[in-house]
């Protein structure tokens, strides 16, 4: 019995001893991992850990102004206080969402949003209940506050813009980031952050947006924030200083109200400073901003006047007879004609089987270049552009800024359309008819152009030397004038022949038969030069001609002319240039020229360096022999 | 040899058994518990609520048991050895049969301070009925295949019930514990490895069974890194917070990982983590040393017991203890599966410092009762 237990005991010994030293082993194992984690690999593993623990948060920067020339604020940021609800505070989401539509107005619409934020987020991150509360909203929450568990009121930054739905196409708007426009910014990704949409605020975002300052927070595994380790301020947006002047853009959309829809440009003849850039009708911009409902976007969008485009930089319209200065120019520079080319206009020009009309039945009679201008003769223009041929004038356009984007700091510029033999076998796909270099002559056909082309091509006329560009930004802060770095190349094109076409320009507004003589600038020394335009938007049938052409008045919108003018002043020292379309207001000298008119004299009257003395004495340049007329 | 006079003079006096208990033994373990303490007070943000002071009542009723386990002869334990098993696999297959019935998988007894959960339990009491079985065991009998099916069948019965519960962990650390008791009775070497051959062999049966959850777990082990926020988050984290500890730590209460709950689990199966955090790679090896020295304890005693049943008791439970510790260390250092070990007196939860502590019970028996002399039979060799 002693002998059996004690083998059993030696093997059981020597079997422990094996058993220790295997267990021994695997706590050796142990061992060897633990050194490799965290003495080999420890590094590693607290870069993790910080990466875990560490959180940075983006501060945003306040976004920079926007200025007038004079300085005075057009886009700035103002206060918005906002009720914030925090879930995990509030016992009952929904009774204090009750509470709080008895004190500040909550549609259906945000309470389902509130509750639907609620439940994806997590309790701890606070949901915006509403924002732009006024001062009376806040206290009314303040005041209940201890009924509202979980609502705390905070502060953000909007922007307001002070010409509102005024300046909505020239400064654009801000919004949230979309998707498509996600880029390196990490701002970009800030919840609640925005960026310029259109206009100014768009094309110089980088410069208004700043730089993102950061605040490195320790976080727990479900992100709540323990408390900040280290902060770094950001850097405030730039202000940008625009060459516009707050109050003549005032004056100019105050001059284009009543109509449903029209386009203003004002601009310096010599630094190419845009003035003002007026477009109706506009929009709310901080609609944009706080979120528009589908049916004011519905609204928007169908509206016929389409008041998100910026007709100043997108429209494009045949400029009709604004345009024959350029036809002028491009027959006398290349010789085709000379300066005193007489031509006999009796209401119509033929050309093979075709029969091109004047604008005046009964025709001029005989016209010179000047008459022909003064007078909006077509058949004098018939005559020119047969002579110079497309290629010609179209090189002339291109000279005066037509047919290509201007290159405008602002998104959205359309290039319009100067048609050239090439062209049309290109895009039309048909070779060029004679007929049609006619109809170009007097600016219709293919030609298209925008109001903001239109008053370059005036600013060239008048400033006769530079190819000078339009610009909004008289300087970045902190920055050059962009328009100081410009360089504007010569516009060569000779004097004797610029100076028949103000001449002619002269009598549009200042000779008693002139087509915009009734709306004539009367202050000596600020007479304008100009020029009529009523551009066509449907053919006149031959039936319609030979029985009656319906008056503007008498067709519906949609087919009335376009009522263009484009205008310089002072005549003897030119400083400003302005150009206006009234879509489908009429005729140029009675809808436009006046409206041009205003705002040129505001213009003048407003400028610091005082362009003129003038005096209200109302003479104007001595009347011609000739009887005056109404053109088209 | 030495004659042991203690044995010939009949029953021990509780004076004599109070003289041959190991005092120094139950420090080890106050200490090793006290340290759990401090981690729990540190899992809670520095509060004795909720977990630290409910350990520390568990460790005290624990205790009492310990004694009253350890004072009981070792032959009362013997001959009831069986009679334990069958209770508390009954105990088992009831939990088992609720769980079924019951809406939901639960697998405790509410015993009023603690929930018990009879498969913890089970781990000891297989330890003893294997020991009563061997115990009376002579070497040709084990030699013997057929001697061995009853000792397989006590050891299958649990774990399949386990298995199915499923409880992976558990399963694996009876096996693993029997495995032992096998391998010290005297069964040959070449039936483990024909055993483990076979289990080799029904790896691919045993993955077709698995559940989903299973597998992933296995399969997120081998490649944490793969789902970094899915099922491999909490390897990943832990491996973090243990290696950011360093060499020595960042301080009592400052770990990063664990405090801003990086760390899941970190007051039951991940204390281990927090321990390495909060005082690196110096307060791991101190405790991974405090376990070698129970282990140690528990080698000289099974060395010193002069009964079979004694020393596979002493052995079987001290190899249990290793387990829990080796598995739980290396889950949470990303060496093996998560599994659901937990951190032997220090990871919150009773059943398991119950169970630990009665498994401990029955090692002090042995050693009071050091010098029995117990008959092959089950009767004292002086009777």
């Amino acid at each position: 019995m002693y002998r059996e237990d004690n083998t059993r005991s030696k093997a059981f010994s020597r079997r422990a001893l094996i058993l220790g030293g295997a267990q021994l082993g695997l706590a050796g194992v142990l061992v060897g991992r633990m050194y490799q984690l965290q003495v080999l690999e420890s590094h590693r593993y607290k870069m993790l850990a910080d990466e875990n623990r560490i959180n940075m948060r983006l501060l945003p920067p306040p976004r920079g102004r926007i200025l007038d020339r004079f300085g005075v604020p057009i886009a700035e940021n103002r206060e918005n206080y906002r009720a914030l609800l925090i879930a995990e505070q509030a016992p009952d989401v929904e009774r204090t969402l009750d509470t709080l539509t008895r004190l500040i107005q909550l549609s259906e619409y945000d309470r389902r949003r509130i509750l639907r934020e609620i439940r994806r987020r997590r309790s701890f991150v606070p949901v915006t209940v509403r924002e732009n509360l006024d001062w009376q909203e806040v206290s009314r929450i303040e005041v209940n506050a201890p009924d509202l568990p979980g609502v705390v009121i905070d502060v953000g930054q909007s922007r307001v813009y002070a010409l509102g739905e005024r300046g909505a196409h020239l400064l654009g708007y801000v919004a949230a980031v979309s998707e498509k426009e996600q880029g390196d910014d990490p701002l970009l990704e800030l919840p609640g952050f925005r960026i310029g949409k259109s206009g100014v605020e768009k094309e110089y975002d980088i410069k208004l947006r700043g730089k993102a300052g950061s605040s490195q927070l320790e976080v727990n595994a479900l992100g709540r924030v323990i408390r900040e380790l280290d902060r770094q301020e950001g850097q405030p947006g730039h202000d940008i200083h625009l060459t516009i002047d707050l109050a003549l853009q005032n004056f100019a959309i105050d001059k284009l109200q009543d109509k449903k829809s029209a386009a203003a440009v004002v601009m310096d003849v010599n630094s190419g400073e845009v003035l003002a850039l007026a477009s109706v009708p506009g929009f709310d911009p901080t609609a944009f901003n706080t979120g528009l409902s589908r049916s004011d976007w519905q609204s928007i969008v169908s509206n016929p006047y389409a008041p998100l485009t910026n007709k100043a930089v997108s429209g494009q319209y045949a400029p009709g007879s604004t345009f024959k200065m350029v036809v002028a120019l491009a027959a006398l520079e290349s010789g085709a004609i000379s300066p005193d080319l007489r031509v006999f206009c009796r209401g119509h020009t033929q050309l093979g089987n075709a029969r091109f009309h004047c604008w005046k039945k009964g025709g001029h009679g005989w016209v010179d270049m000047r008459d022909a201008i003064q007078h909006s003769c077509d058949v004098y223009f018939y005559e020119a552009a047969r002579r110079a041929g497309i290629d010609r004038i179209a090189e002339m356009a291109k000279r005066f800024g037509l047919g290509d984007a201007t290159g405008i700091d602002l998104p959205g510029e359309r290039a319009g359309l100067i048609p050239t033999r090439k062209w049309k076998k290109g895009a039309v796909g048909v070779a060029w008819q004679k007929g049609e270099t006619l109809v170009a002559g007097i600016g219709q056909g293919f030609v298209l152009t925008t109001p903001l082309q239109l008053a370059v091509m005036t600013a060239r006329l008048a400033n006769g030397r530079l190819k000078i560009k339009p610009h909004l930004v008289r300087q970045l802060e902190g920055g050059k004038a962009p328009a100081e770095a410009q360089k504007f190349d010569a516009l060569g094109v000779s004097s004797e022949a610029l100076r028949v076409i103000v001449d002619g320009m002269n009598a549009v507004a200042n000779d008693r038969h002139g087509t915009a003589y009734r709306a004539r600038i009367e202050e000596e020394g600020w007479e304008m030069a100009g020029k009529t335009g009523t551009s066509q938007v449907r053919r006149i049938s031959k039936h319609e001609r030979d029985t009656r052409v319906l008056k503007n008045e008498e067709r519906p919108w949609k087919e009335r002319d376009h009522a263009l003018f484009v205008a310089f002043a002072p005549v003897h020292a030119p400083r400003y240039a302005i150009a206006v379309v009234v879509e489908h207001g009429g005729g140029g000298s009675a809808v436009a020229a006046p409206i041009a008119r205003d705002i040129l004299r505001e213009t003048l009257r407003r400028d610091p360096t005082g362009a003129g003395a003038a005096t209200t004495a109302g003479k104007g340049v001595p009347p011609p022999a000739r009887k005056g007329e109404r053109e088209a | 040899m030495r004659l042991n006079l203690t044995a010939d003079r009949g029953p021990m006096t509780l004076g004599q058994k109070l003289w041959h208990f190991s005092w120094f033994f139950l420090l080890l373990l106050c200490v090793i518990a006290g340290i759990g303490f401090g981690m729990l007070y540190s899992a809670a943000n520095g509060a004795w609520d909720p977990w630290a002071s409910r350990q520390a009542m568990r460790f005290g009723v624990g205790l009492v048991l310990l004694l009253a386990i350890a004072l009981t002869d070792i032959r009362i334990w013997l001959r009831y050895a069986y009679v334990l098993y069958v209770l508390v696999l009954a105990l088992l297959v009831g939990v088992e049969v609720m769980g079924v019935i019951g809406m939901g998988a639960q697998r405790w007894i509410d015993l009023g301070f603690i929930q018990l959960q009879p498969s913890e339990v089970m781990k000891i009491v297989l330890v003893l009925a294997l020991a009563r079985y061997f115990h009376g065991a002579s070497l040709e009998d084990i030699g013997r295949p057929g001697f061995l099916v009853f000792p397989l069948v006590l050891v299958g019965a649990p774990v399949v019930l386990v298995l199915r519960q499923p409880d992976l962990g558990t399963a694996i650390m009876m096996t693993m514990t029997a495995a032992v008791i096998f391998f010290l009775a005297g069964v040959r070497m070449w039936k483990f490895a024909l055993v483990g051959a076979a289990v080799l062999g029904a790896l691919p049966v045993a993955w077709s069974l698995m559940h989903g959850y299973q597998r992933r777990r296995i399969l997120t082990f081998l490649d944490p890194e793969s789902d970094p926020l899915g099922a491999g988050y909490h390897i990943l984290q832990s491996k973090i917070a243990l290696g950011s500890g360093g060499v020595l730590g960042k301080g009592f209460m400052h770990g990063s990982q664990s405090h801003l709950n990086f760390l899941p689990e970190k007051q039951t199966d991940f204390i281990f983590t927090m321990l390495a955090e909060e005082f690196g790679m110096a307060g791991g090896l101190t405790l991974l040393g405090l376990y070698m020295l129970v282990l140690v304890f528990g080698f000289a005693i099974a060395l010193r017991v002069r009964n079979q049943f004694g020393r596979l008791v002493a052995l079987g439970v001290t190899g249990t203890f290793f387990f829990y510790v080796f598995i739980n260390i290396a889950m949470v250092m990303g060496l093996l599966p998560v599994v659901g070990v937990p951190l032997p007196l220090i990871s919150y939860g009773g059943t398991a410092m119950l169970s630990i502590l009665i498994g401990f019970g029955f090692l002090m028996s042995a050693y009071v009762h050091r010098d029995v002399r117990i008959s092959r039979h089950g009767t004292s060799e002086d009777d």
